[in-house]
């Protein structure tokens, strides 16, 4: 603390060193034979501080016990606060799958299908020619508008999804063509399982814009 | 660095950055009198700290001793605040509907790391109602139930009935079976109220024409229970009052209570 009151007035910082032992252990009139440790260690130089006259203790000094004292209960704050920060983090999730099998190819006619828009929140599009693989296949788009997030509608008399929000519209491939939309939908990962099954996976999307459409696993070839 | 300009040669970089830290105005709104070492300075920093003032700035001696206090009363709080901090944190997680009570339960322990937080609750639970048992005990020994502290006392038995209501109410809480038939039997006995309740005495002379004005759909023990048996509605019920009515309630009172401790003399203490 900057207002010690025992500072040494003169002297630099480089000249702080241990005082010089003294021959006769100082012992105030006040306090003789009232403390132990004067009493126990007669040839211990003058403590610096003085010692307060009702602190008897002969293991802890009453300075020493009161900073265990806060140091004890500081550590067990912050390992309190710790541990409530770590129980906000749960170890098992409620969350439903990203991973999942949505049934066999045929199964799926050409064109887009809602089937699985309220459960997954993917559309399952069957086309004869992709715009990028130009092949015949299967893509997952999510249904999830790019401008902010709404789930547009299927219009199949306009062949266009339609996002009630603010009118974004995008081509069945899920390109953009109307709206504040910035960019097409994304679409999910599409691959065979080993059951012949389609399986869709939403942890791994595809950008258009960033060319990621052009990867295998973007598009299920047939 | 000899020649550089610092006010004070002796001072460090240290020394300097307290000062200035100790001059801001974050630090002086906070700490606004200077270190309790007088007696004067230690009246100033306890009564112009909200928290601080809520105990007095001296006691008499016996107050802090343990073999006439027991210090009951201070435990009972410190669980009660405990309670609530561990309490609200379980609210995190758990959802009182038929669906989700009790796997929110066995998740709080299985899924959510730490899971001893709501065994922290559950048996911090039980050890504030032996708690404000034994501060009640003390107080009755001790004769400091006596005016001019009999209106306290007063202000005790209803947080000790508030104090057992919460750990009635909580223990629904985790929806298995001691829970339910517990709180079953617990609620029948609403069944015997005077008047209000559809089997109490009395409560057959409430007649309008040949209509019973008091049956098991509107009296003591469905207001309890939101239902005639212990089903979701006695769940959501229980766990607002639970989780906020009662907790309410008691810190309205505890107010009452540690504020009538000071204008009654302070903590009682031997003749």
């Amino acid at each position: 603390m900057a207002d010690e009151p025992n500072a040494p007035v003169e002297g630099a910082p480089a000249s702080k060193g241990p005082p010089a032992k003294p021959v006769q252990p100082a012992v105030p009139p006040n306090l003789a034979g009232k403390t132990t440790s004067v009493a126990a260690a007669p040839r211990r130089p003058p403590a610096k501080k003085k010692k307060v006259v009702d602190d008897t203790s002969p293991l802890l000094s009453r300075r020493s016990w009161l900073g265990l004292a806060w140091g004890s209960f500081t550590a067990a704050s912050a390992t309190a606060l710790a541990a409530t920060g770590r129980f906000m983090f749960p170890n098992v999730l409620n969350e439903p799958p990203q991973q999942f099998k949505i049934g066999f190819p045929d199964e799926y006619a050409p064109g887009v299908d809602e089937r699985w828009k309220d459960r997954f929140g993917i559309w399952i599009v069957r086309t004869p020619s992709d715009i990028v693989q130009e092949a015949a296949g299967f893509y997952a788009l999510l249904t999830a508008c790019t401008h902010l997030g709404c789930t547009p509608n299927w219009l199949s008399a306009e062949l266009k999804f339609k996002c009630p929000c603010h009118g974004s519209g995008f081509r069945p491939t899920g390109v953009n063509f109307e709206g504040p939309a910035p960019r097409p939908l994304e679409r999910a990962r599409i691959v065979l399982a080993e059951d012949g099954q389609i399986l869709v996976d939403k942890a791994r999307k595809f950008q258009f814009e960033l060319g990621q459409w052009a990867d295998p696993e973007s598009f299920l070839r047939l | 660095m000899a020649d550089t300009k610092i006010v004070t040669p002796k001072e460090g970089a240290l020394e300097r950055s307290w000062n200035w830290l100790t001059e801001t105005q974050v630090w002086k709104s906070v700490f606004r009198h200077n270190a309790p070492i007088t007696d004067r300075n230690r009246v100033l920093v306890v009564l112009s700290n909200v928290f601080l003032h809520l105990h007095p700035v001296r006691l008499r001696k016996s107050g802090v001793r343990l073999r006439y206090t027991w210090c009951m009363g201070g435990l009972s709080f410190f669980l009660f605040l405990s309670l609530t901090f561990t309490g609200v944190l379980l609210m995190f997680y758990y959802r009182p509907t038929l669906e989700y009570a009790y796997t929110d339960i066995v998740g709080l322990r299985e899924h959510v790391p730490l899971g001893i937080m709501r065994e922290m609750h559950r048996w911090g639970g039980h050890a504030m109602v032996v708690t404000v048992w034994l501060h009640m005990f003390r107080v009755f020994m001790t004769g400091s139930y006596k005016p001019p502290r009999e209106f306290n006392w007063n202000v005790g038995v209803i947080m000790l009935v508030l104090t057992l209501l919460l750990s009635f109410t909580g223990y629904l809480l985790p929806w298995d079976q001691l829970a339910i038939w517990a709180i079953t039997v617990g609620s029948n006995m609403a069944r015997a109220t005077p008047f209000m309740g559809a089997e109490g005495p009395g409560s057959a002379l409430l007649m309008l024409g040949d209509v019973r004005l008091i049956h098991a759909a509107d009296d003591a023990r469905f207001a309890l229970l939101g239902g005639t048996f212990v089903g979701e509605g006695a769940l959501l019920r229980f766990y607002v009052l639970h989780c906020v009515g009662l907790p309410l309630a008691i810190a309205v009172l505890m107010a009452v209570h540690f504020w009538r401790v000071r204008k009654d003399g302070g903590i009682s203490g031997p003749a």
